[in-house]
């Protein structure tokens, strides 16, 4: 695909936080291509600079973290360097932001409906009065707050949690962004909220044809959400694929022993879990080599894996399509994939 | 079973009947609207824990788990009920006696760091309650910590350090050790995982079921997450507003479930397989939730098999045994069995 047809176009983007003893760097060179509509999840667990991804991309890195290089294109717009007022302009019009806490983004001591007509006003200054208003109902209908009218008046603690983070889809959405990006957005709700407001979200970006980075911890949200989906894991994606093909084949360690840890809703497994040793690591304090390799099945105790960081490994073929993957040994275990699924 | 004498129950080590806690209403904070109305946080809640069982309490935020928990240990005080611990009835009992039983039963939260004091060494953590509980003298305290931090997968090197020099998981486990150091018989696990890592979760699990084994712990598993219950738990009981739903063994609660809300639940969990991403064909407004229902059925607002039923409206439903041992409140449990 080429760079036009990108609507978000991020490469070689890193991004340090000055720490005691050193710099410690959150996102080390990623790369990341969005097309219009799609659905991309980034999926990784707490310190793998998933956040400071999201953050880096919309310029809200604040010190003691900085991004010191790379770049991230809007619609053609390079946005690393823009000044605050212009990047201010760009976040809420062209990019949409949906944060894990709905709580921390609403102003508590102001109400509902004066958010969403601040959120509309700022992009559209000129709308008259009633304008406003009747746009402001049409939002929140369409994220299903029942009786808007009599909603618009309430403050954000009235609402329940997904409630609120419903609201925060609607200004999200409110100017028709780009790009979405939402940071584990039901992360904090219940099981039964997250189904619905997923469900909604889904609805939403699907009939505007917003494309939307979807960063989650949880693999079961990608399975359901997400078209295409990137495994971080210490700041960089160790595996890329498209949804189909990294659920059909893990081709990095990780992934499958990621997978193979979660329980599934459907199935009831018995005897012990494929448990993961260890802890995710210290950024501050990456091992020479792959960084997964203390906690590597395949790779744990290999020369070349304690060693040598791997560099990303383009693989295409029946299974995968085109994934990436940076693991040593991704050619090998994609051609064991392959292998197994033909005898099947 | 293979015939010949009647298969005795093992004895109850925990019995709760009839629990019942209220919180009381309130205004809201601007001294506005109707405010908060009491809350009837557990709602005549019965249940048994036999010995060396897992018994897992399945319910979302506001369903009155963790109440339940806390009032078992007498961390929150009881409106009304029996909660018999071995036969000894906690609710009645004088506050010495219940401060000895009260070593026999332990709590594990979710957030580890908030029972570990961040000045103390991981050691002088763990031999803390073997101190005010005056057990043993300092050289047997000391070998006991040691031997419980081992068991938990810790290192005497690690004995000396602080609570922040440790990852989620493994300050979880300091927390078991502490739980677990005073031998109790009674461990209740509230939402034990829920903070740690993915990759991380499967390892305490695991730990868990290794400790239980070789201690003969009793556990209550209070959990958001009906897979993990169905997974690790003996039999599960699923809470919604206060009440129970339903209760079955777990592996029953899989494959027959019976309540529309137990159905809602297993159909809202996302499956990581988008070969198996099925149709949203229940979706919860949780607006419903609100509604508050002075009769009738308290899921029905909720509920898309009751919604609109007169029944659902009029009657709130009893927890009835449909099976032995599988229990739901339900007036329409078996409408459900069929359309599956």
């Amino acid at each position: 695909m080429s760079a036009g047809e990108q609507v978000l176009s991020v490469s070689g983007l890193r991004t340090v936080f000055a720490a005691r003893g050193g710099a410690v760097t959150a996102v080390r060179d990623v790369d990341l291509d969005v097309s219009p509509g799609e659905k991309v999840g980034i999926v990784g667990e707490s310190g793998s600079g998933k956040s400071a991804l999201a953050l880096s991309i919309l310029g809200l890195i604040e010190p003691p973290g900085r991004v010191v290089g790379g770049s991230v294109r809007l619609n053609g717009q390079e946005l690393v360097g823009l000044g605050d007022r212009e990047l201010g302009n760009v976040r809420g019009r062209d990019i949409g932001i949906v944060f894990q806490d709905p709580l921390t983004s609403l102003n508590p001591v102001k109400k509902i409906g004066t958010q969403l007509y601040e959120a509309i006003r700022r992009h559209h200054p000129r709308l008259r009065k009633h304008e406003v208003r009747r746009r402001a109902l049409e939002l929140l209908h369409d994220v299903e707050i029942s009786s808007p009218e009599r909603r618009l008046d309430d403050f954000p603690h009235h609402y329940s949690g997904g409630m609120r983070q419903r609201v925060l889809i609607a200004i999200a959405l409110a100017n028709r962004p780009a790009v979405l990006i939402a940071d584990e957005p039901t992360t904090a709700l219940d099981t039964t909220t997250q189904a619905h407001v997923l469900w909604l979200l889904d609805r939403l970006v699907t009939e505007h044809g917003t494309a939307v980075i979807l960063i989650t911890h949880n693999l079961g949200v990608v399975a359901e959400f997400c078209d295409s989906v990137h495994v971080m894991y210490a700041g960089r994606f160790v595996e890329s694929a498209s949804t189909p093909a990294l659920f059909a084949n893990q081709i990095h360690p990780y992934t499958e022993a990621l997978l193979g840890s979660i329980l599934r809703p459907d199935r009831l497994e018995e005897g012990p879990l494929a448990a993961i040793p260890g802890a995710p690591p210290d950024l501050a304090d990456l091992p020479p080599g792959c960084p997964f390799e203390p906690r590597c099945a395949f790779g744990n105790g290999r020369e070349i894996c304690q060693t040598v960081r791997p560099e990303p490994v383009t693989l295409t073929g029946i299974l995968h399509g085109s994934s990436e993957v940076e693991c040593h040994f991704a050619e090998e275990r994609a051609a064991r994939g392959e292998l197994a699924a033909e005898r099947t | 079973m293979n015939g010949g004498a009647p298969i005795q129950d093992p004895p109850a080590l925990l019995q709760v009947e009839r629990l019942t806690k209220s919180f009381p209403g309130r205004r809201n904070l601007l001294g506005r609207g109707s405010g908060i109305a009491p809350l009837r946080a557990v709602d005549d809640v019965s249940f048994e824990v036999a010995k060396g069982e897992t018994f897992g309490i399945v319910g979302e935020s506001g369903s009155g788990k963790s109440t339940i928990a806390r009032c078992i240990v007498r961390l929150a005080n009881a409106d009304s009920g029996r909660i018999l611990f071995d036969g000894t009835d906690l609710l009645t009992l004088p506050r010495e006696e219940l401060r000895r039983l009260r070593r026999r039963m332990q709590i594990v939260v979710q957030d580890p760091s908030s029972a570990l004091d961040p000045r103390m060494s991981v050691r002088a953590i763990v031999e803390e309650p073997l101190v005010i509980h005056r057990v043993a003298d300092p050289v047997e305290r000391r070998s006991k910590v040691l031997d419980m931090l081992e068991l938990v997968g810790l290192t005497r090197v690690q004995a000396e350090r602080k609570p922040h020099e440790f990852s989620g998981g493994q300050r979880q486990r300091i927390a078991l050790a502490r739980a677990l150091v005073l031998s109790p018989d009674l461990v209740i696990l509230d939402e034990p995982i829920s903070a740690l890592d993915v990759s991380v979760q499967a390892q305490v699990l695991n730990l868990l079921r290794q400790l239980q084994t070789e201690l003969q712990l009793t556990y209550i598993f209070i959990v958001h997450d009906l897979a993990v219950a169905e997974y690790f738990c003996d039999r599960t009981a699923v809470v919604y507003r206060g009440a129970v739903m339903e209760m079955a063994e777990s592996k029953q609660l899989f494959r027959e479930r019976l309540h529309p809300y137990t159905e809602a639940l297993l159909a809202a969990a996302p499956i990581p397989d988008p070969a198996a991403r099925r149709e949203r064909r229940i979706i919860l407004r949780e607006e419903a939730a609100t509604i508050r229902t002075a009769e009738g059925c308290r899921f029905r607002p909720q509920c898309f098999v009751g919604r609109d039923r007169d029944l659902c409206a009029a009657l709130e439903p009893t927890l009835e045994q449909s099976v032995p041992g599988h229990f739901v409140a339900c007036h329409f449990a078996g409408l459900l069995e069929d359309e599956r």
